[in-house]
């Protein structure tokens, strides 16, 4: 049990990393493209936008944190 | 274009994590002899090569809009965290990588053991991890890169092509690449590995880019300048608040 423990930490610390709100922002922005894809609405900006919103708030908690 | 960039970034990456493989294997080589610890590099190559060879072709297996969502995701959040540490540096925020002190430090922590068999395991173990670890994230990058693009075989070339010349000035110099500019190329493929994610994700996701494919190089520029402007915007205001100094590197 402890090992699959241990394999889940290390996924979970190789694929999101420092900052588990960067890999929250990407799936949401992913689901709101793909819904404002689906109702034909030209969503390309959303994911650039989601970029943009997930490093600001990423850099601005790293640069708080004491 | 693209196939010149799928090189580039997986050169890139390859390089960074090669470097910092490298200062490890050196250390424990230097200090504890080198049969072990080049079996312990190269069984970490072979299965870093296997990864590749077994999981290259199940993924570009996949429908190609459920590959580049998830692979797109995947290297969005894999590139945003390369792009937010290669910031955080480069402003002052956070230490700067120093092989020669991660050098010095493993080299001591290595000292200590004592060698206990014919065949020292502890070496064969550090060489390995170092390898297998710093590399994992290269497998991945190929992976991905690859198999989006129907490329695999040229993204590992592109990694190859990194681990012969790291590999070979390591052979010469035999030292820590203490001059490769590390920031600026995390920099670099963190902005490749961002630009491709944000694209590849929308487009799974069911975006049609204004221009197709073009609008990929506005997606490199946008990002490099988010980056940069960042950059400029933490590095004045490391400036101007007073730092009790920059964290320790990871």
């Amino acid at each position: 049990m402890s090992s699959v423990r241990t394999f889940g930490r290390f996924c979970y610390e190789f694929v999101v990393g420092d900052d588990w709100t960067v890999a929250v922002v990407v799936v949401a922005a992913i689901g709101l493209t793909a819904l404002l894809a689906h109702h034909g609405v030209a969503a390309w900006w959303c994911m650039p936008l989601a970029v943009t919103a997930s490093l600001v708030l990423s850099l601005a908690r790293a640069v708080r944190r004491p | 274009m693209s196939t010149l960039l799928l090189v580039l970034a997986t050169f890139a990456a390859s390089a960074v994590e090669m470097v910092e493989a490298l200062t490890i294997v050196l250390a424990v080589g230097v200090t504890r002899g080198w049969r072990a610890t080049a079996w312990g590099g190269i069984t970490a190559l072979v299965a870093l090569t296997a990864i590749v060879v077994v999981l290259g072709p199940a993924v570009a297996q996949l429908p190609l809009a459920a590959l580049r969502v998830g692979v797109g995701a995947l290297l969005l959040v894999f590139g945003l965290q390369w792009l937010r540490k290669a910031i955080l540096r480069a402003s002052g925020y956070k230490a700067q990588h120093d092989e020669d002190a991660i050098y010095r430090q493993e080299v001591a922590e290595v000292s200590a053991v004592a060698v206990t068999s014919a065949f020292d395991w502890y070496a064969f173990t550090i060489a390995f991890k170092g390898v297998f670890l710093e590399g994992l994230e290269v497998a991945f990058i190929v992976i991905t890169f690859g198999s989006s693009q129907g490329r695999i075989g040229l993204a590992a070339l592109g990694a190859l092509a990194a681990l012969v010349v790291v590999a070979t000035i390591g052979a010469i110099v035999h030292a820590p690449l203490s001059r490769v500019p590390e920031n600026w190329l995390k920099f670099g493929v963190g902005v490749m590995l961002t630009s491709f994610g944000t694209f590849w994700s929308a487009e799974g996701a069911g975006v049609d880019w204004p221009g197709g494919e073009i609008c990929l190089v506005a997606v490199i520029a946008y990002v490099a300048l988010l980056a940069i402007g960042l950059t400029r915007v933490l590095t004045i205001r490391s400036r101007t608040v007073l730092l009790p100094g920059p964290a320790a590197t990871s």
